[in-house]
């Protein structure tokens, strides 16, 4: 069983203010076929969590661990990662002008199992997904991410996870932004990877709503970058009704 | 009437000579304005050397005899940006100009022969505006033309592989009937010391791609002008494309002289370390309804890669009605290369359908990189992916399908390193 795991995770990021901690020891476990939730108030660390996974430049690992199966995942560079097995579904992701879906999803596909896939099969598997997540065929031959929608590139990040087939994906806010119609496409994505290959999921998110589409095994609250409370789905009603205040007002007391 | 003139929108450019860009990425477009009058190019200077404050792009001082220009000294407006020293041979020194040898591929409906001087289409084109040119056109003994006179489209590919280490003067005419439909692909390898004129006359009516490759080795030099006046309701598509070469400057000159003449100028670039290309494009709407598109895009790796692109369309009086637009794009790969972009417009009539133009020069995005790296692409697939996408859009404008595809092999091998 395949399992992500994060022990006392300290990173911080260059400012112009000089060194700014985020994170401040995060442990969290997730196996095989696990979806958990990481919620929590704006500027509490989750996205830097994300993207630390991820391995961007900007985020530095000041100490803790993160192991895939006990590989260390901090030693690779960020392309490693995703060919490891690591996926991340950006909240923001950027445009790349020149560049086709077609011709990036085949380059992502080739690079991530080592060899191209074989046409036809993967022609299919393409189409087939598109239809899945309600995308025109004519999206293909667009640039990646130029001109999209907001509900667009988030749908387009879940047709990378579902024909990429990770064993762990991190969704960063996939939700945001996105009107109910699209947030349940989406959502459907990612509950049709999870039982075609077991993902597991880390699924951040500042609200409760994709979680009523997206059923999570636990949820975590980050408050000020550590988890300040852990729970099964119950939590996230729990926080539908009261918010994060409570966290909060605790969080600048102990400060 | 369908008056939206864009004018009162458009932005002026132009250099600052006291104030080149500093650093290694910044491109040289300085300064804004919103003034919807005529604008010059405030630093061009007539050929005896003063500075004139302001004139129009078409009144420079033009010559076909190289000794009424002054020696260049690098400080001319038109060469403030070109490593002058390594070209004066070819500005000043003595030129070959005789016949030289070239392979020639052509189909029916087109021919090519060598002229001599005192051909009466010589000179009808335009004549030279910088010493190079003159010098070229001082030197040539006999020029060849390609004349085209076939409806159907036909195709000419001129292979100019064999120049050696000669300093030489050539010059060329296209000759295009009104009606006649065709390619022309000046295709250019090996060593050379080259400086020529280019004189491309399309009829009313008629639709002509020029294309000028430059895939020279490494220690290449090439001077080149190309001169075209473009006739009524005839197209012309001009593309330049530079990738091997020391020095190379090729700088097209197009006159949209008909009504309803329609020019598309293209060009593609990729500077390596040490590697000098520049074009200097001037595009003169002169009559009515004319349309005009000029893009070029270039790509830049390795320490003392340097492109050079001043882009200079002038709308006439006479010419309402006129649609244009130019710019030009410059992808920065690494520390160390210098791209300049100038683009500069000046508008004579209010009664024009669009004017505008653009010039960008960005770095590799660390962005970008970062998401197609989460994907499980390696730096530098995903670096030729991207440099790949951004200059195959002018690639896939030429319309040629066999040269789209060495060019896109060429790309290749620029982005893998290669020795060219």
């Amino acid at each position: 069983m395949s399992t992500l795991a994060i022990r006392d995770l300290h990173v911080s990021i260059e400012t112009d203010q000089g060194t700014k901690p985020i994170l401040r020891g995060v442990d969290l476990t997730i196996n095989e076929g696990e979806t958990h939730a990481v919620m929590g108030p704006n500027g509490s660390g989750k996205s830097t969590l994300a993207y630390t996974i991820a391995g961007h430049p900007r985020y530095n690992v000041d100490s803790g661990s993160i192991t895939l199966d006990g590989e260390d995942v901090l030693a690779m560079s960020v392309d490693e990662r995703a060919r490891a097995g690591l996926f991340l579904a950006m909240q923001y992701p950027v445009e790349i002008p020149g560049v086709t879906v077609s011709n990036f999803l085949r380059t992502a596909k080739t690079a991530i199992d080592g060899k191209s896939p074989a046409i036809r099969g993967w022609v299919k598997d393409v189409r087939q997904s598109m239809d899945n997540l309600r995308m025109d065929s004519a999206f293909a031959e667009r640039n990646v991410n130029e001109g999209f929608s907001g509900g667009e590139k988030k749908r387009h990040e879940i047709l990378q996870l579902e024909l990429l087939k990770p064993r762990f994906a991190v969704l960063d806010e996939t939700d945001s932004g996105l009107d109910v119609d699209a947030l349940k496409i989406v959502s459907e994505g990612v509950n049709r990877a999870k039982d075609a290959t077991g993902l597991g999921v880390l699924l951040i998110t500042h609200y409760t709503r994709i979680l009523r589409y997206i059923k999570p095994d636990f949820v975590h609250v980050f408050v000020a970058g550590r988890v300040a409370e852990e729970g099964g789905p119950e939590l996230a009603d729990r926080l539908e009704d009261e918010g994060y205040d409570r966290y909060v007002s605790a969080a600048a007391a102990a400060s | 009437m369908a008056d939206r003139s864009e004018t009162d929108t458009v932005t002026t450019l132009s250099t600052d000579p006291e104030h080149p860009a500093q650093g290694s990425t910044t491109p040289v477009v300085t300064g804004t304005g919103t003034r919807p009058a005529i604008i010059a190019d405030a630093t061009a200077s007539h050929g005896a050397g003063s500075p004139v404050p302001v004139q129009t792009r078409n009144e420079r001082f033009a010559s076909t005899d190289v000794s009424a220009f002054p020696p260049v000294t690098g400080r001319e407006a038109g060469w403030k940006l070109t490593p002058v020293d390594a070209l004066q041979g070819l500005i000043a020194g003595e030129l070959d100009g005789g016949r030289y040898e070239l392979g020639i591929e052509t189909t029916e409906g087109a021919e090519v022969t060598w002229v001599g001087r005192d051909d009466a289409r010589i000179g009808t084109a335009g004549i030279p505006e910088d010493r190079a040119a003159a010098n070229a056109w001082s030197s040539f003994q006999e020029a060849l033309l390609v004349r085209l006179t076939g409806e159907e489209p036909s195709s000419t590919t001129l292979i100019r592989s064999a120049f050696g280490p000669t300093a030489r003067g050539a010059h060329t005419i296209v000759d295009a009937k009104a009606f006649s439909r065709g390619v022309v692909v000046l295709d250019n390898r090996g060593s050379a010391q080259l400086a020529e004129n280019v004189e491309i006359l399309v009829g009313d009516g008629a639709d002509v791609t020029v294309v000028t490759v430059q895939d020279w080795a490494d220690e290449a030099k090439h001077v080149a002008n190309h001169f075209a006046q473009v006739g009524r309701d005839a197209h012309l598509k001009h593309v330049v494309v530079s990738f091997g070469g020391g020095v190379v400057r090729v700088n097209p000159s197009v006159t949209l002289a008909g009504s309803g003449a329609d020019g598309d100028l293209l060009g593609v670039y990729f500077a390596d370390a040490a590697q000098h290309l520049e074009s200097q494009v001037f595009l003169f709407h002169e009559a009515d309804h004319t349309k005009g598109r000029v893009e070029y895009r270039g790509a830049l790796q390795g320490e003392g890669a340097h492109t050079v692109w001043i882009g200079d369309v002038l709308i006439g009086p006479d010419a309402t009605g006129t649609d244009s637009y130019e710019q030009n794009r410059n992808l920065v790969l690494t520390d160390g290369t210098r791209a300049d972009s100038v683009p500069n417009l000046e508008i004579e009539t209010g009664d024009i359908a669009g004017a505008g133009h653009a010039s960008a020069t960005g770095r590799f995005d660390d962005e970008q990189l970062f998401y197609l790296q989460a994907r499980g692409i390696p730096e530098e697939v995903a670096r030729r992916l991207v440099v790949r996408g951004f200059l195959s859009s002018i690639v896939q404008k030429i319309g040629v399908p066999a040269l789209e595809v060495r060019l896109q092999d060429a790309i290749e091998a620029e982005l893998a390193g290669e020795a060219r």
